[in-house]
């Protein structure tokens, strides 16, 4: 045993590396949610400028976070993998037809609408089937011995379709509020009047999910109820968020409510990681027994602490270089 | 009947990596040309060379997109088809996959950003370096790749412990014995790749009477480079052959389709292998001739497939007949390039008709020899998964129902479909357009991304308003 825990540097990094992503992709399939329901054309113009440079960047984090959990917890990978089977096949359809509409869709006139169709469907799609893994997360898999024994749809009940739609909800609200800060005029009206909603559907969600999760888990129920927990933090602060996100687009305030919406989707996930720690395989399985060998934790280390600093540095640069707001009629071709 | 599902879970990764492969391999090559040409516009001035290279690099960047999206699905599938496979060797997979991401990351983020949009904001020594680092990027990410395919082969450095491989050592398990031979040999099939695209095209240029300045410089260079590299792959693949003897045996004697081990083995040109009675029909073969390529002598002993069990064998006829279409393509490309030597020497390589015809007409055979050639190194192991350890049915994911495997092959299937006819269409467009003037080159958009390879591309996808179509 050498002296620092591997196995939890990584836990920090695979956490770490999933809501990058979470936040990162999920404004712009957000974005993708809403695009069938923007005011005019001119307004689809606009949100997809301003996630067009930088949305494939968003997306290293799932690559990165999906070999790096082979690498690091292989446990995950080999449960949720076959447990979700139809999920992640409909999640990867999803995340390639909104790709490639983004590229070609720019270089179409006489068949965009299918282009916007398949950007609408696949954010949907992939959106959806990211919700649904929290929640058959959060109701645990049927294991034994290591291996998966579940059937193919056991994720697929009323809990996970809720935690799917509410995903859904949130990335809207993550796309709105985004596109608040990046448009302006008739666009960002527009956005500014669906925030609320979108922020009262997904409190909602918030609310019957956890009424609901200490029902599902009983451990989940001990661990909030049997004791005044420090936890309890999270979830405060995400109210808190919640409220501030409200009053900011009331305001009609340009920055706040993307941050607010961040917060909101932050707290969440802490409170989330706090319900299960040190739990990642539920209902049974640690973060210690789904690690890999350390030699292989510690090889595969080496790169990352490399390569993390220069994913942020150059994600970084990118929202820099696109910084201010996206005009009407300007940008891609 | 009964759905299988792991056979269509063979099928289905068998589809998945297929489709996969036929970009990275002429990437891979493609991406050393376009330094080359760098390098020689770098070096001489001439600008012929540089709108060879903007043209190549248009194309490399569409190939290269849909490769990423197609290779997305891949790292998914270990886990989702073969879960028991993908936890057993994940201390030694797990680290190698993740190293490519890496690898891939910094390709795109660092280099090819400046190689597809930097051209006329770097020096051009920065761009030069940019389009060799690519190069290199291309390879070592097939390095890894190759590294985690090859240890499958032929498993080193490792120790198993409660049906876990544990790495021993990286530097064994890395450079594993079958590694260098695969690494060589694929490394030479992404050259011979990119340079018969790129001869083909060329040629279909020159039929054309379109940019023939340019395009005779790049079909006399890729002419010149097919004539080294196509013998050059002959032996390759030969030292290739004598490694599989030696680590995979089995997998060569249904390579050879020789059932019982023997001496004066015949160098089979067609049979029908039937598992069933485990012999041959109707054999045509040269005699002796494949025990001495495999032995150096006539009566050299060649081992059987049948010194395997039944149920440990191959599928003996997909194995022979891949390993004779990719080996049938390999001479038909030395023949190809000899002949474009002689016509050279009779200073008619460029006017002969029929022989640009043959090249365009062999822009897809590379492409084909690869795809031939990974079946028959994968069906060739069967039923192995990891060489003699694992099988297939051992490393499948044990709660996969055929109705399960079979839905997402459709789907995959699907979704390929449509990726792959809309991308090739648009490459076809692309390719149609070709070297535009210099002044009618769209300068960079600020928005376009390294990591969005297709926004290199500004070819409409549809209409008739191609530059150049008519010229």
């Amino acid at each position: 045993m050498m002296g620092l825990d591997l196995t939890l540097i990584w836990a920090a990094i695979i956490g770490f590396g999933i809501i990058m992503y979470v936040l990162m992709d999920g404004f712009d399939l957000g974005l993708g949610i809403l695009y069938p329901f923007a005011p005019d054309e001119e307004s689809r113009d606009v949100m997809m400028n301003s996630i067009a440079p930088i949305w494939d960047g968003n997306e290293t984090w799932l690559v990165l976070g999906g070999a790096g959990l082979l690498g690091a917890f292989p446990l995950v990978y080999s449960v949720f993998l076959p447990a979700l089977y139809i999920g992640v096949f409909l999640m990867l359809a999803g995340l390639i037809f909104r790709g490639i509409s983004f590229e070609f869709r720019f270089k179409s006139k006489k068949n965009r609408h299918w282009w916007n169709r398949a950007f609408c469907w696949g954010s949907a799609v992939a959106a959806f089937a990211q919700g649904a893994v929290v929640g058959a997360y959060i109701q645990g898999f049927a294991v034994v011995d290591f291996v998966y024994v579940g059937g193919a749809l056991d994720w697929l009940t009323p809990f996970s379709v809720l935690t799917g739609l509410g995903l859904m909800a949130g990335y809207a609200l993550l796309g709105a509020t985004w596109l608040i800060l990046k448009s302006e005029g008739h666009v960002q009206a527009w956005a500014y009047s669906i925030a609320p909603k979108l922020l009262l559907a997904v409190l909602v969600v918030f609310g019957i999910v956890s009424l609901w999760t200490p029902l599902v888990s009983l451990e989940v129920r001990a661990r909030w109820l049997d004791q005044l927990h420090l936890i309890w933090v999270f979830p405060i602060l995400a109210m808190a968020c919640a409220a501030m996100l409200y009053r900011s687009v009331k305001r009609q305030q340009e920055g706040l409510p993307f941050v607010m919406a961040l917060g909101l989707f932050i707290f969440t996930y802490l409170g989330l990681i706090a319900s299960k720690w040190p739990v990642i395989v539920p209902p049974d399985y640690t973060i210690w027994d789904a690690a890999s060998a350390p030699e292989s934790q510690l090889f595969l280390l080496v790169g990352m602490i490399f390569v993390i600093p220069v994913v942020l540095a150059y994600t970084a640069w990118s929202y820099w270089v696109f910084r201010g707001k996206v005009k009407v009629g300007e940008g891609y071709h | 009947m009964e759905l299988d599902p792991l056979l269509l879970s063979r099928l289905q990764f068998a589809f998945v990596v297929l489709f996969h492969a036929i970009f990275p391999v002429f990437t891979i090559g493609l991406a050393s040309y376009i330094a080359l040409l760098h390098g020689l516009f770098y070096k001489t001035g001439n600008t012929a060379w540089d709108r060879l290279a903007l043209f190549w690099t248009k194309v490399f960047a569409v190939v290269f997109g849909m490769g990423v999206v197609s290779g997305i699905v891949m790292s998914f599938q270990f886990g989702t088809n073969w879960s028991n496979f993908a936890l057993a060797t994940s201390n030694f997979l797990g680290p190698v996959l993740s190293y490519e991401v890496v690898t891939a990351f910094f390709l795109e983020a660092a280099f090819l950003g400046v190689l597809l949009f930097g051209r006329n904001k770097v020096p051009e020594g920065v761009h030069l370096f940019a389009a060799i680092m690519v190069a290199i990027g291309t390879f070592i990410s097939s390095f890894w790749i190759l590294s985690a395919n090859s240890w499958m082969q032929t498993p080193a450095g490792y120790e198993l412990i409660d049906g876990r491989f544990h790495i021993t050592s990286w530097a064994e398990a890395i450079f594993n014995p079958s590694f260098w031979y695969r690494f060589t040999h694929m490394g030479m099939a992404s050259f011979l790749t990119g340079g018969f695209v790129v001869a083909g095209v060329s040629a279909w240029f020159l039929l054309r009477q379109r940019d023939v300045e340019a395009n005779k410089k790049a079909l006399s260079m890729c002419l010149w480079l097919l004539l080294v590299l196509t013998p050059a792959q002959a032996v390759i693949g030969d030292f290739h052959g004598l490694n599989t003897l030696e680590h995979q045996p089995t997998k060569l004697a249904a390579m050879e389709g020789n059932w019982e081990t023997q001496s004066n083995v015949p160098l089979l040109l067609f049979a029908i292998p039937d598992q069933d009675t485990q012999t041959n029909r109707f054999e045509i073969g040269i005699p002796d001739l494949a025990s001495i390529i495999l032995t150096h002598r006539a009566d050299g002993e060649v081992p059987g497939i049948n010194e395997a069990a039944p149920e440990e064998q191959p599928p003996v006829a997909i194995v022979f007949w891949s390993f004779r279409v990719m080996v049938g393509i390999g001479v038909l490309m030395i023949g190809v390039a000899l002949a474009g030597l002689l016509l050279r020497w009779k200073g008619r390589v460029f006017e002969s008709p029929l022989y640009l015809k043959t090249l365009v007409a062999m822009i897809g055979t590379p492409f084909l020899a690869v795809l031939a050639g990974w079946i028959v190194t994968e069906a060739g192991r069967a039923p192995w998964l990891v060489y003699g350890l694992m099988t297939h049915a051992q490393g499948l994911t044990p709660s996969l129902t055929g109705a399960m495997a079979l839905f997402t092959l459709i789907g995959y299937m699907a979704v390929y479909g449509v990726v792959f006819v809309v991308g090739i269409y648009y490459l076809g467009r692309v390719i149609g357009e070709g070297m535009l003037p210099g002044s009618d080159e769209k300068d960079s958009d600020e928005v376009e991304r390294p990591k969005r390879p297709l926004s290199a591309a500004h070819t409409p996808l549809e209409g008739d308003d191609i530059k150049g179509a008519n010229a």
